[in-house]
């Protein structure tokens, strides 16, 4: 359990400068996860957490401790890695016991009791006599976690850990490292990921990172009801939020508006805007309604399941509440 | 029409395989004339034959007990394990420095090994042998596991360099984060790891160590510390007409045979061994 | 990662002195010699010549102009001229009968592991058995290839072919030949099975002949191993010892530059002139290292860290 402190942390490889700036503070017993999309400097920033890559310049305290220059293991974290990593050669055990026994001072018998302690947590117990190559991916990457958890870290770190894992193997690890945050709520856990469902079901904190600078640190939902910016409105939340801007917009007295499909309601008459169906997509629970309204993208309106839209049928729509659209300016930044 | 096409195929079949077995014969009939040879004695030998018609185990009898070649095959299994044993154990941390860590100069440095396995022996024979007499290692065995480093080194450091830069980042990413040294990656991560690589590398430099000769005709200069290729190589009557062919090829195939059962029996592993180090890069 | 830095330069340091004393300091050694009045006897009274021992133009009164050295020595060009005969004939015979065993090795058969394994057994065998057997099969009198050539009616009389000048050079070759053909098949066959199999599918069913296709697809595809191959081989033969000194003691006509400067350093007691003679050696081998990092294109620095 530590509290992180990054302060103006850069990251320079060669002439490019990758991370460029980051302050952040992360609390003890924390969630935070680090979103972005691909080369937004996520993945660079954690390693720069881990001790894997040295920081360029900025200071990374682990309760007020200045940590630039410690190995990772001393940093005292652990880190579970997308391939998983898991040592080929080495059983479920020794893998999850290697840390410890390279640390001088653990018994034999305390050595077996935090695997086994850490085996149980996951229900891994029955396949710590095996190869990894005798599993199949959601265990290694059950191993790969209970690795993390043997070494009894500071700060668990995780790196795109769920993305090598098929759609429903991904849900349930999903479920099973929310679940672990709950049961170690002690410990400081940072998760990269470019999936925003992942940081949405996941976070206590969310920080978004664009082109190696942080765009905004907020709870899930606050970013999700009040973004800082059009490029966190357009990541945050699925379907996509939609960005109406120009004539179509002068309504609301902002050079560009977003409003979630989720807020949309399809109206007969009275509408804000006006259009003809594209495209309707139903995927049971709800469905999804593509309307052309002279916008580059056409416009999304989530409605129930099962209802119908014919393409080509007009049709008008509104947002169902003035409060649930948000206005942006030129630059991008809402207006409040 | 199908019939025509038919005797083509046939013929076509036919000439494969007179080409296959032509290969097979030409690259297996020496040896085998070799050991038919080794078994023939007295004027046995100067009958030209084709398959065994007579069978005697004088020569290796006399191989074994005259002159100094079992001194000499044990000359050349020392000089060959502890020249593979140095190069590997030398190898095996700068191929992993060499693979592994970034650094200022390591393009160059590739490029001076690789060019060290390619000078010519010749080139540095006579410095060479400065640096045997200074040591005071003239005509023994160390003088040859000394000079042999000059090519086993390379070989092994620039294949071992190529076989660790496939090794997965991750994994020893996840040794560094659990608190692994450099050394204790090197002999607990990547070693269990590459040892199909050590075999097959110190095989090769085993088998060139074993089949060197320039060196060792330089640097020793008696029987008793001669190794076999120049033992076999020195082998002679008083004239031309009286070589000992019968012994010589006796030697010859004592020398062979753990050579070819070794490759025959790793043949997969050389074979990706020397594409590994001549192609690759 | 500092440490990393810190520990790489640890790991280097065993190699690199090993290689800087057995390497580095005797060809810097051999080349001071190539420029002393040294012999083997007293390798530490040598005094600096010059270029003497390279070339040495004197005028006598009489006004007659005296060439020494190694550049003004017949048997030097001899063994000089002897070397590039030997590395072209040998790399060029090795290219192509390589290139036929690889072919055949590409392709599926019966037998196709058998075949591998005996090839490498030619290989595996110490160049200097290899020399011996094949000398006794070339024996003039008991040999069992001038037997075989009489039989088949190829020859009238049986031929010393390792004593004979005129043939000792082809005698030379052939062994060479057989012993390192496949290793040069290795590596071309590991340059085929890098071609994907889907361009051959595609070709065949654009209906190009097997001969088009081998010349159109195969050659292009597979040069960049092959030219490597070549190379790695010529550089191997231009240093040529073994064979030649145990096959053709004593012969002119296969004497190569290795054998003349071993002779030289060692037997006749012209160190000084053998080591310039190694040293001329060595730029000659130089020159086509270079052309091989050039030709190879080694790219040292892909997907690594």
């Amino acid at each position: 359990m530590a509290n992180l402190q990054l302060k103006d942390i850069r990251k320079s490889f060669g002439a490019v400068e990758v991370i460029k700036g980051v302050s952040l503070e992360i609390e003890s017993g924390e969630f935070m996860v680090f979103v972005g999309p691909s080369g937004c400097g996520k993945s660079t920033l954690l390693r720069l957490v881990a001790g894997l890559e040295d920081i360029t310049s900025g200071e990374l305290k682990f309760d007020g401790q200045v940590v630039n220059a410690l190995t990772p293991s001393k940093r005292g974290i652990a880190m579970v890695f997308q391939s998983y990593a898991l040592y080929p050669h080495m059983t479920v055990y020794e893998n999850m016991a290697f840390g410890m026994t390279l640390e001088k001072g653990h018994s034999k018998e305390e050595i077996r009791q935090r695997v086994e302690r850490a085996a149980d947590m996951l229900q891994i117990r029955e396949y710590l006599g095996r190869l990894p190559k005798q599993l199949s991916g959601g265990q290694r990457q059950r191993v790969a976690i209970g690795r993390a958890i043997t070494r009894d870290p500071r700060v668990f770190l995780f790196d795109e850990p769920l993305s090598n894992l098929d759609a429903a193997l991904r849900v349930a690890t999903r479920i099973e490292i929310a679940k672990l945050h709950e049961s170690m709520h002690n410990t400081t856990m940072i998760y990269v990921t470019h999936d925003q469902v992942e940081a949405m079901t996941l976070a206590d904190r969310i920080c978004v990172l664009r082109d190696g600078l942080v765009e905004q640190v907020g709870t899930p939902m606050e970013l999700y009801e009040r973004p800082d910016s059009m490029f966190v409105a357009g990541f945050i939340g699925s379907p996509k939020m939609n960005f109406i801007s120009g004539k179509l917009a002068e309504n609301f007295n902002a050079p560009t508006v977003g409003v979630r499909g989720e807020h949309l309601v399809v109206k007969p008459s009275d509408g804000v805007w006006s259009g003809s169906v594209i495209h309707s997509e139903n995927l049971g629970s709800d469905s999804y309604i593509y309307v052309d309204i002279g916008t580059d993208e056409p416009v999304v309106v989530r409605e129930d399941g099962g209802k119908k839209h014919q393409s080509g049928e007009q049709v008008q729509i509104a947002p169902m509440d003035a409060a649930l659209v948000h206005r942006f300016d030129n630059a991008g930044k809402p207006i409040r | 029409m199908d019939a025509t096409i038919d005797i083509w195929k046939v013929t076509k079949t036919t000439l494969f395989y007179l080409l296959v077995t032509a290969i097979v014969v030409i690259a297996i009939f020496p040896f085998y004339y070799a050991i038919l040879t080794s078994f023939k004695s007295g004027t046995d030998l100067f009958r030209i034959n084709y398959w065994p018609t007579s069978f005697s185990l004088a020569n290796y009898q006399q191989v074994f007990t005259q002159g100094a070649f079992p001194r000499n095959l044990l000359n050349s299994v020392f000089v060959a394990s502890v020249t593979v044993i140095l190069a590997l154990f030398l190898a095996v941390t700068a191929s992993f420095a060499l693979s592994r860590v970034r650094f200022r100069g390591r393009g160059i440095l590739l490029m001076t090994i690789l060019a060290v396995s390619m000078f010519p022996q010749i080139a540095v024979l006579a410095g060479l042998f400065e640096v045997i007499r200074f040591l005071g290692i003239y005509n023994t065995p160390w003088a040859l596991i000394f000079s042999y480093t000059i090519f086993t080194l390379p070989f092994t450091v620039w294949v071992l360099t190529t076989f660790m830069r496939d090794l997965p980042v991750e994994i020893e990413e996840a040794a560094i984060v659990d608190g692994a040294s450099p050394w204790v990656i090197i002999t607990r991560v990547f070693m269990p790891l590459m040892w199909p690589a050590l075999v097959t590398t110190g095989l090769l430099a085993f088998i060139a160590a074993w089949n060197e000769f320039l060196f060792a005709l330089t640097f020793t200069v008696s029987n008793q510390t001669r190794t076999v290729p120049v033992a076999i190589a020195l082998l002679s009557g008083g004239s031309q007409y009286e070589i000992p062919w019968g012994i010589i090829m006796a030697a010859s195939v004592v020398v062979t045979v753990p050579l070819v059962v070794l490759v025959l029996i790793f043949q997969r592993k050389i074979v990706s061994g020397l594409t590994a180090g001549g192609v690759k890069g | 990662m500092r440490q990393r830095a810190v520990a790489a330069r640890w790991f280097l340091l065993p190699m690199m002195i090993a290689l800087a004393v057995v390497a580095g300091w005797p060809l810097a050694r051999s080349i001071y010699f190539s420029f002393t009045d040294v012999t083997l006897n007293d390798l530490y009274g040598a005094e600096w010549v010059g270029f003497a021992n390279y070339l040495q133009i004197r005028t006598l009164e009489s006004g007659r102009v005296i060439y020494r050295g190694v550049l003004a020595d017949p048997a030097w060009w001899n063994a000089v001229w002897n070397t590039v005969r030997f590395a072209f004939w040998s790399v060029l015979w090795e290219t192509i009968l390589g290139m036929i065993v690889a072919l055949v090795l590409n392709a599926e058969f019966r037998g196709r592991g058998i075949v591998r394994a005996a090839i490498l057994i030619p290989w595996a065998i110490p160049t200097i058995v290899s020399a011996r057997m094949w000398s006794w099969m070339l024996n003039d009198q008991f040999g069992i290839l001038n037997d075989l050539g009489m039989r088949l009616g190829l020859l009238s009389a049986p031929v010393a072919w390792t004593a004979s000048p005129d043939t000792a050079m082809l005698a030379v070759l052939v062994v060479d030949i057989w012993k390192t053909t496949p290793f040069m098949a290795l590596l071309i066959l590991a340059g085929l099975q890098m071609i994907p199999r889907d361009i051959y599918e595609a070709a065949r069913i654009d209906g190009v002949h097997p001969i088009k296709q081998f010349w159109a697809i195969t050659l292009p595809l597979v040069r960049p191993a092959l030219m490597v191959a070549i190379i790695f081989r010529v550089l191997d033969a231009l240093r040529i010892f073994d064979l030649i000194y145990v096959l053709t003691p004593n012969s002119a006509a296969t004497k190569t530059m290795s054998v003349l400067a071993q002779e030289n350093l060692f037997q006749f007691n012209n160190f000084a002139e053998g080591s310039a003679q190694s040293t001329l050696l060595f730029l000659l081998i130089a020159l086509f290292t270079i052309v091989y990092i050039w030709l190879g294109r080694v790219n040292f620095d892909a997907g690594d860290r």
